[in-house]
């Protein structure tokens, strides 16, 4: 088989049986593989209204057909299933090696069902796969959990796993991978924590062949030499990681603060990636088979917040320091290190503390309580939180819901900055007007990187946009989230679009897979994730209300700075992005528009 | 069968020196060597993949003649492949003299001549020949005939293939004898 490597692992935990099915090709064309075939996995296999803890939802990871390849950054996986932070279809890749190990192990995916008796993790070395127990390995952060599983295994092995907040079922628990990279989002740790999974083991020598060798090393040579010759792909990433938009978007009065009562941050550049490099940064690191290496390896060498790790990524340096008002660079690389360690999403956990210090400065919340004063600004405040919430302490415990269930307990859910439960990130729709008809028409709730308007509409790339007018942004929205479908399930890097479009994603998949097809035909796939994965919500109950904004960005105008006066008109672009899309007025795909998908 | 892979190889090979020719890189010269600096390496092994493609016109980095090595607390990754020493172990131990010198400077393998005895890869105090069971062949740099593809994948600049001045000559000796110090297994 060729881009694929034509296995599916299946793995049922109850009962501890594993089976290899062959990888259905009528499913894999229609939906290319990772996040569109997982999806549709979980589309025939789950009941979308099934509780995400429950043994009865899958927990899926999957690569694509250019996964492992020489394709533009093809490093990644994606864990896929329904997430108990949104309740939504949950779906979050990773970078690293661990995806590429999956494949030279010969497997596509592998589907996790029902619920271990005792904690476990899965074993595969090529064709030798087994369960073994992981009862000593329970309680153990994803840093020793790796150590360990290295040791007892090989050292050339790729681990993935969960740390305490995974286990401890925190809403927002990631599965992390290579220690340091992060499936991030809508909590799919803690569907791993539930099942008792700890973690996956891989070590793999097989080979990935594709069907046109020589024209597809040409269609990635091309792709990897756009990469290069872009200013972002090829200098500005590598250079300053994403961090390097935190004054870029405070300039344009859109860089969301004090939980989003503001759209600048006075002490912005304390917390920039050109302070990060000049301070922090060891050096930059890739994923497999990445050009762009805009990992970063950071070092707090001393004083209170001491640490080494990776990060932070812009949004995760973004929520733990202007949406806090924390200008201390070394407590947000330090937050940061403690979600990698304890394995969960530091925009959820910076988001879900700036809205507790909203409601400590309100008075909703007693100090009491909390224990401690929490106003905005506090660096110890957003590091002791952090590691209370990562295991489940103290008012940690409450954190751990996210900031939706955490304000609605006191009564309050509009301080919460939330899509469908998930809080949006570090681009203030106000000043970016795409990104709030993204965040509101996101599947997986407030999320960035469905659509990402940022990219023209403050960066000009492919071509610039105002922010500040919702003209043509349904449009531009459409084509964005379909492509990134496309993206994330041939499973390439979404940053490679800064460089890189539809044309050489599908030149590299027609060579790889042998496909005779055209560019409209690959964007079509993109378009019929975008709509299972709609269907999948409907399904679980998600109406037009759901597809709306937190009140502070309808209602509340922007104070200060390019952005001043305005609020995300959301109504008119919605409307427009319904029609474009071929819903009906509450935002149902049409049965004409599931026909001509073949839905 | 064999036959017919190695034309498929020689194909790709020839296709990629055409492809990267269009970017005006196809360069061929006696005096250029590979130059590793690990401290630029982002640990992407880029390398490993187009090595193995080009190779084995697979994608499978345990297939690659390059290896990169990455220590994570010391947050370094080292790119390790043949060194085309000048007085190669390989080619002493080979019983039926298949490791040659080519005039690009490398020390390479004639499959013809090559009865897979492994010797070489048990030879090599550097590890640095591999044997790709599925293919049931030796796989070692020969620097892709004078256009090695790694440095040209490289994206951080670690790998380089340069010309040998005796400043950089010397700095490649004295990496070559550290890794020769920390990972040697024959003397």
């Amino acid at each position: 088989m060729f881009g694929w490597m034509g296995t599916i692992l299946r793995v049922n935990l109850t009962d501890g049986t594993i089976k290899k099915e062959p990888l259905n090709k009528n499913d894999a064309c229609p939906y290319l593989g990772a996040r569109g075939l997982g999806t549709k996995i979980m589309m025939d296999e789950v009941d979308p209204q099934v509780d995400p803890l429950s043994p009865e939802n899958k927990l899926i990871f999957m690569t694509g057909p250019l996964t492992g390849t020489a394709a533009a950054c093809p490093g990644r996986y994606e864990v896929i299933s329904k997430a108990p932070l949104t309740g939504s279809i949950g779906a979050s890749n990773s970078g690293g090696h661990f995806g590429p190990e999956l494949k030279y192990a010969g497997y596509d995916g592998i589907i996790f069902e029902g619920k271990a008796e005792k904690p476990v993790y899965l074993s595969i070395n090529n064709d030798e796969v087994s369960l073994k127990s992981a009862v000593s390995l329970w309680g153990k952060t994803v840093f020793e959990t790796t150590d360990e599983l290295l040791k007892a295994t090989s050292e050339d092995a790729r681990v993935t796993c969960i740390g305490p907040a995974g286990e401890k079922l925190v809403k927002f628990a990631t599965v992390m991978n290579d220690k340091h990279r992060a499936a991030g989002r809508s909590g799919l740790g803690a569907v791993m924590g539930s099942k008792n999974l700890k973690a996956v083991v891989v070590r793999g020598t097989k080979s990935i062949q594709v069907a046109n060798p020589e024209e597809f090393i040409k269609a990635c040579w091309d792709a990897r030499r756009k990469l290069k010759a872009h200013p972002v792909t090829g200098t500005g990433l590598g250079a300053y990681g994403t961090e390097i938009l935190v004054n870029i978007l405070n300039q344009s009065g859109a860089l969301p603060t004090r939980n989003w009562q503001e759209s600048s941050f006075e002490h912005a550049d304390e917390t920039s990636g050109e302070t990060l490099a000049a301070k922090y940064l060891v050096r930059n690191k890739g994923c497999f088979g990445c050009s762009i290496g805009c990992g970063r390896v950071t070092r707090i060498p001393d004083g209170p917040f001491k640490g080494f790790g990776e990060g932070p990524e812009y949004e995760a340096g973004w929520s733990l320091g202007a949406d806090c008002g924390v200008r201390d660079l070394a407590a947000i690389c330090k937050a940061n290190f403690i979600c990698n360690e304890l394995g969960f999403d530091p925009i959820t956990m910076g988001s879900t503390i700036a809205c507790a210090m909203e409601m400590y400065e309100k008075g909703i919340l007693a100090k009491e309580e909390l224990g401690r004063d929490l106003n905005f600004g506090d660096a110890e405040g957003i590091v002791e939180f952090t590691r209370l919430t990562g295991l489940r302490e103290g008012f940690g415990d409450k954190m751990a819901e996210g900031s939706f269930r955490l304000a609605s307990m006191y009564g309050h859910p509009e301080l919460s900055m939330t899509v469908k439960k998930q809080e949006m990130p570090a681009y203030d729709g106000r000043g970016v007007q795409g990104m709030g008809l993204e965040y509101a028409t996101s599947n997986r709730g407030g999320c960035h990187v469905r659509g990402y308007l940022t990219s023209p509409e403050i960066l000009g790339i492919p071509q610039k946009l105002d922010p500040l007018v919702t003209t043509d942004k349904a449009m531009w929205l459409k084509i964005f989230q379909d492509l990134t479908a496309v993206v994330d399930s041939a499973n390439i890097c979404l940053f490679s679009t800064f460089a890189i479009g539809l044309p050489e994603i599908s030149s590299m998949l027609r060579t790889a897979l042998g496909w005779d097809c055209t560019d409209e035909e690959i964007l079509k796939i993109g378009e019929r994730i975008w709509n299972l994965e709609k269907l999948f919500n409907l399904k679980a109950g998600f109406t037009k209300a759901d597809d709306r904004l937190p009140d502070r960005l309808l209602k509340e105008q922007v104070k200060k700075g390019p952005a001043k006066g305005k609020v995300v008109e959301l109504d008119v672009m919605l409307t427009e992005y319904y029609a474009l899309r071929g819903w009906d007025t509450e935002g149902i795909p049409t049965d004409e528009k599931l026909k001509e998908l073949s839905l | 069968m064999s036959c017919y892979e190695s034309h498929q190889s020689q194909k790709s090979t020839k296709e990629v020196s055409l492809a990267l020719s269009k970017y005006g890189v196809q360069e061929k010269g006696m005096s250029k060597i590979l130059m590793v600096s690990p401290e630029k390496c982002i640990g992407c092994r880029s390398c490993e993949l187009i090595c193995s493609f080009v190779k084995t016109n697979e994608f499978n980095p345990k297939n690659a003649a390059v290896t990169v090595l990455a220590y994570d607390e010391a947050a370094i990754a080292v790119p390790m492949m043949c060194m085309q020493c000048e007085n190669p172990s390989c080619m002493k131990v080979c019983p039926v003299g298949a490791i040659e010198f080519k005039t690009t400077g490398a020390v390479v393998i004639n499959e013809d001549k090559c009865i897979g005895c492994k010797m070489c890869l048990s030879a090599c105090p550097l590890g640095n020949i591999v044997f790709d069971a599925g293919n049931r062949k030796m796989v070692k740099c020969d620097l892709c005939g004078g256009v090695p593809k790694c440095a040209y994948i490289c994206p951080s600049g670690t790998i380089e293939y340069k010309e040998a001045t005796s400043t950089n000559l010397n700095k490649k000796k004295l990496i070559a004898e550290k890794f020769k110090e920390v990972f040697g297994e024959v003397q």
